[in-house]
């Protein structure tokens, strides 16, 4: 299969004029809006990856005086920065992003939900958006934004525990059914996108649909902000094409010594070595809301994957059976195993259990710890042994 | 043990007196005081109209919304992966040497209290720590030395 | 209308309605946990879940509205393979020392560890690496974290039934737990024992604290004189624990087989609910006066009724400013104890210090009442221990007793004769409608204005209840009542309790008389009743309640012969001097939380 190899873009942090975009956007009916975006096959960039013209489509189809248009920046997920490095460039893109989309959905509030870690951004955030106020006021536009600030609760970057925790109370998951397209922040039909897809929503309306489809691959279109750390040599924030494999991309960033990279933070996957060149990063392979971390040879893989669970132990809200209790078990049974007081064959229990949290769980965070738990066992087995 | 005047009062005329306003009110106390007493949850509780458990239980779920005592700089060191490949455990142990107390501790003067976090996404410049709000990144223990002297000189 | 298939059955279900409900009609059993008919759906113990073709995981049936053309697997081997982890995950953060457990075989975890017949389970036990402290600090019921599976039954029940929320979910992650406020004991916070947790919670992490030893002590103690009332909704319900249906009254049975237990008098809790209607509906007429007449300030009305022990703590915690609107009498438990030890001993000339007084209750936060320290009037503690009616069943069945088979047999005398009306102290609004029927014919010399003395605006399950009746034609000492409009309000559970009473606190409302019953459904609905509740088996007790009331000769607490006996051999009149000294009491101001 032929792939396109690692190309750089520079697009989430391109200087654009943003009124003159916004009175662009202004002056196009909601509805072709929405076609941009859908035409573009943009997909969520906080992870999940639905696409964003959709979750637009859906709410603008609902009658409703009062909507919500919610910025996801509460990013949380081990490895991934790049969300604080555009809100610290670019935060005028952001706010951009957000009048577009509650302009389309026919929403007049929108809210930023911060997570507590990156509070120290918050002063210049809000300088930037009086003026920013100032200015689609001018043009037009009833939209006003707020802050909410998190105060620390991986779990909040799930869309659902972000309402409840907006709303004042404990940041666990809803069921779902009602979607927040329907029923998001005070029970109102909400889009609620990551800070990454506001910014490309934006400049797809800039440059039009038709370049960013372009980009990337078939499922995975356009662009991407990827957070890069651990043994690398250039650690930091890259927008990339995708649609490159892991191979390229360790030829780019690794150290040399790379034997496996995991793309998406804790919740995602562990590719080794073996997998590099086969492996696409995307939506087709392995998808990322942009944490790369890769490990060289030096690395015990025991180490990584306890750290991970040590996380989802203390970060699973706790209120669903598979993910609280799935979690604790997943970590004191590698310790056992490690010790050597219980046998490795235990690793072919834990691995089924991390199969039931993946379908049984209540939310996304206990349906994907199995992730990282199953490639990282499967791939270096012996490392978790031994 | 703080006095608590008339903040709780002054937060909930600001943000509101709805459920949607106690992490505001909560975060508007933990940034003066550090952490949030009981009398301090009791106040809060009563100024909403909700229950005293209700608040706790909301607050407890939240990393930096302590209910614990916490010195005036509280200290959070991060302990997920890429940090402590990159040294977290020297830094930690610098820190446990410079303020005399181990990790989850309040120094006696109560300026300082030590604790580990998870992620806050400075990866790239592991390791890193935030103390209060300000984060601290591409740590080392002679560069931690520096920074907790300038705190120390603060006070 | 939806249609869907649920393992291969063709439904068709109102929308809304869950894939759960959906599958009870189809008589497809799907195990619940988390799950509670009157509560809200929380979806967090997954045990329900099952297969929905088409979907990338499991989901949750108790949560998860029905959609057209949905088609549901409950028994793969995906769905069984998950369910089965499932309860073993709950099983590790489970103290399973099953036969050494309170709720040994009514434990729903249990039954269903049961249904997956494990030997032996895979996971590690994580409760021997915490360290969990048991909370006994209330005199009423026990919560043992090492026991509780998080469910968060217990967490709606405290928030949505009863407005209290003196328990919620604390912490995250493996740390999340059930906690008070800032983990303080249970005594020392705002609960107020009414027990909903504990008859909702399906381990044994929230029990009664139980006193049958302490009873069966006292039984077997030559020295001492055992005395035993039972309340009003005892003994529509105790038969469900004992193989009987809800809704059977099982009176005569229960007071033979409480006299097999070897208790020396077996007499009525229904004698001091006439007790407290004759007590009660004098203070509201002398409120009325004092208020109407002679414009006395410090009397408050609208008077509440004071006999349910978790509204009282309630209102104690919540609303102390409306303290001096709680009637000054003693629940029919603690009036019964007063006099047990003064009246009753003097009549059966024994010693009171060698009486033992024990209550049969349908309550937890009865237990706490009788460890009040003012409940002494009688110069000992007036009730020595209160049974739950779940405890009395098991002390009938530690003792062997048929009961099925047991003839049913008349309460002792004295303090064992009552009315109708003193039986619907049992349902909600009926305290109400015995003062109505009893204040009525004080101030009129007629009976009250409603076919065969049934006062059906105040009976039903509605959470709040309003009635006005007119009084005209007054005997000569209530002239000042002539053509007045008596406005009367019911709720039952605490929840409904608060909507009225933030009104009274603000002013809002024109009533003059409350009743307030801490339960759902009133007493017949009480925390120390047979698990499990839902509505409808509230309801059959309440039926109950009424047929019994029906089948009494006496239906009018003042025509109780005793009740006209006690006062004239020994309390002289209601709100006497004596009266007060022992049947009236006074109340604490709280701290709210």
């Amino acid at each position: 299969m032929k792939n396109k190899g690692l190309n750089k873009v520079d697009l989430i942090f391109e200087k654009i004029n943003a009124e003159e975009v916004l009175k662009k956007a202004w002056e196009m009916s909601n509805q072709s809006i929405i076609q941009q975006i859908l035409d573009s096959g943009l997909k969520g960039r906080g992870g999940a990856g639905f696409p964003t013209g959709l979750k637009w489509k859906y709410t603008a189809a609902i009658d409703e005086p009062e909507k919500y248009v919610v910025c996801n920046a509460d990013e949380g997920e081990p490895g991934t920065f790049k969300d604080r490095e555009i809100l610290d460039k670019v935060v005028y893109k952001v706010y951009g992003g957000m009048a577009i989309a509650g302009k389309a959905i026919g929403a007049k509030k929108g809210i930023v939900y911060l997570r507590g870690e990156y509070r120290f951004l918050l002063s210049q955030l809000y300088k930037e958006l009086e003026a920013f106020h100032k200015m689609i006021k001018e043009i037009g536009y009833d939209f006003e934004i707020s802050y909410r600030l998190g105060s620390g609760a991986y779990i909040c970057g799930e869309e659902s525990a972000l309402f409840e925790s907006i709303e004042g109370r404990r940041g666990e998951p809803r069921n779902k059914p009602p979607y927040p397209t329907t029923s998001g922040v005070f029970e109102k039909p909400t889009s609620i996108n990551n800070v990454e897809t506001l910014v490309t929503a934006m400049m797809i309306i800039t440059h039009g649909p038709e370049s960013y489809s372009q980009l990337g691959t078939k499922d995975s279109r356009g662009s991407k902000v990827f957070s890069v750390s651990g043994d690398t040599p250039i650690p930091g924030i890259f927008e990339l094409e995708l649609g490159m494999t892991v191979q390229e991309f360790v030829n780019e960033f690794g150290d040399g010594d790379t034997k496996a990279v995991q793309v998406g933070g804790a919740s995602g996957f562990c590719v080794p070595r073996k997998k590099f060149q086969d492996t696409i990063i995307g939506f087709e392979g392995v998808p990322t809301g942009g944490s790369m971390k890769l490990f060289n040879s030096s690395r015990s893989m025991y180490n990584v994957l306890h750290n991970y669970l040590d996380f989802f132990a203390e970060e699973s809200c706790g209120q669903c059976t598979p993910c609280r209790v799935g979690c604790q078990q997943l970590l004191r049974g590698v310790e056992k195993v490690k010790k050597g007081e219980i046998h490795s064959n235990y690793l072919n229990e834990l691995l089924k259990l991390a199969d039931t949290m993946k379908v049984a769980s209540k939310c996304g965070l206990g349906q994907s710890v199995g992730n990282a738990f199953r490639t990282i066992v499967e791939n270096f087995r012996e490392e978790i042994i031994y | 043990m703080y006095q608590l005047g008339n903040l709780v009062k002054d937060l909930s005329d600001k943000h509101g007196r709805t459920r949607e306003s106690l992490l505001p009110i909560l975060q508007g106390i933990v940034e003066k005081h550090n952490y949030l007493t009981d009398e301090a949850m009791v106040e809060v509780a009563k100024e909403l109209d909700i229950s005293a458990a209700e608040v706790y239980g909301t607050a407890s779920f939240y990393t930096f919304l302590d209910t614990q005592e916490r010195g005036k700089y509280v200290i959070r060191v991060c302990k997920t992966i890429t940090c402590s490949m990159k040294g977290k455990i020297e830094i930690l142990e610098t820190l446990e040497d410079m303020l005399k107390i181990k990790a989850g501790e309040t120094t006696s003067d109560k300026q300082f209290t030590l604790l580990e976090t998870n992620c806050i996404g400075w990866c790239h410049k592991a390791p890193a720590m935030l103390i209060n709000e300000i984060p601290y990144t591409e740590l080392t223990p002679e560069k931690v030395v520096e920074i907790i002297k300038g705190y120390m000189q603060k006070k | 209308m939806i249609n869907l298939t649920i393992n291969n059955q063709k439904i068709s279900v109102e929308p809304g309605t869950t894939v759960l409900d959906a599958a009870k009609k189809l008589n497809i059993h799907i195990p619940t946990l988390c799950n509670h008919p009157d509560l809200c759906v929380a979806g967090n113990c997954r045990v329900c879940v099952v297969e929905q073709t088409g979907a990338r995981t499991l989901v949750a049936a108790c949560a998860m509205p029905v959609a057209e053309g949905m088609d549901i697997h409950t028994n793969t081997l995906k769905v069984r393979n998950a369910r089965k982890h499932i309860v073993e995950l709950l099983l590790s953060e489970h103290r399973s020392d099953c036969t050494k457990c309170y709720k040994n075989q009514k434990c729903e975890l249990q039954a269903l560890a049961n249904e997956f017949a494990f030997g032996d389970t895979v996971f590690i036990d994580l409760v021997k690496d915490r360290h969990y402290e048991i909370d006994r600090s209330s005199p009423a019921f026990i919560k043992d974290d090492s026991k509780c599976i998080r469910c968060q039954r217990c967490v709606r029940t405290c928030s949505q039934l009863q407005h209290i929320s003196a328990i919620a979910v604390a912490n995250k992650g493996l740390h999340q737990k059930i906690s008070s406020f800032h983990d303080r004991p249970m005594s020392h916070v705002v609960c107020t024992n009414c027990g909903q947790c504990v008859n909702r919670c399906p381990t044994g992490a929230l029990v009664e604290k139980t006193y049958i030893d302490q009873v069966w002590d006292a039984i077997y103690d030559e020295d001492k004189h055992v005395v035993v009332q039972t309340a009003p909704a005892v003994r529509v319900a105790l038969g469900e624990d004992l193989g009987f249906d809800p809704g059977e009254i099982v009176t005569g049975k229960m007071v033979t087989a409480l006299r097999y237990l070897g208790f020396d008098s077996v007499l009525d809790t229904d004698f001091s609910a006439d007790l407290t209607i004759m007590e009660e509906g004098t203070e509201l007429l002398s409120r009325l006066k004092k208020v109407l007449v002679d414009g006395d300030e410090k009397t408050k009305i609208p008077m509440f009724t004071s006999c349910s022990p978790g509204w009282i703590k309630f209102i104690e915690h919540k609303y102390p400013e409306l303290l001096p609107n709680l009637s000054t009498c003693k629940s029919p438990q603690q009036m019964f104890g007063a006099l047990a030890k003064t009246y009753y001993a003097a009549k059966k000339n024994i010693d009171p210090s060698k009486i033992v007084s024990v209550s049969i209750m349908p309550c937890t936060a009865k237990k706490y009442e009788a460890d009040r320290p003012e409940m002494r009037a009688s110069g000992y503690k007036d009730i020595d221990y209160v049974l739950t009616t779940r405890e009395l069943a098991v002390m009938i069945k530690q003792a062997g007793i048929d009961f099925r088979n047991l003839k049913p047999t008349h309460y002792d005398s004295v303090m064992g004769e009552s009315t109708g009306a003193g039986v619907i102290f049992g349902a909600t609004g009926g305290v109400m409608e015995a003062a109505l029927r009893t204040a009525y014919e004080i101030v009129t010399g007629r009976e009250v204005p409603f076919t065969n003395l049934n006062i059906t605006p105040v009976r039903g399950m509605e959470g709040v209840k309003e009635a006005s009746i007119k009084i005209e034609n007054c005997l000569e000492d209530w002239k000042f009542l002539e053509g007045a409009v008596l406005n009367v309000a019911i709720a039952h559970g605490l929840t409904n309790a608060n909507k009225i009473v933030k009104l009274v606190s603000q002013g809002k409302t024109n009533y003059h008389f409350i009743e307030i019953m801490a339960c759902p459904g009133g007493c017949i609905g009480g925390g120390g009743q047979p698990i499990p509740t839902s509505m409808e088996i509230r309801q059959n007790r309440i039926d109950a309640i009424y047929a019994e009331d029906e089948n009494m000769p006496i239906r009018k607490s003042h025509e109780n012969p005793e009740i006209i006996a006690i006062y004239e051999e020994f309390l002289d009149k209601p709100n006497s001097h004596k009266s007060h000294e022992l049947l009236h009491t006074h109340y604490t101001e709280r701290e709210n939380y």
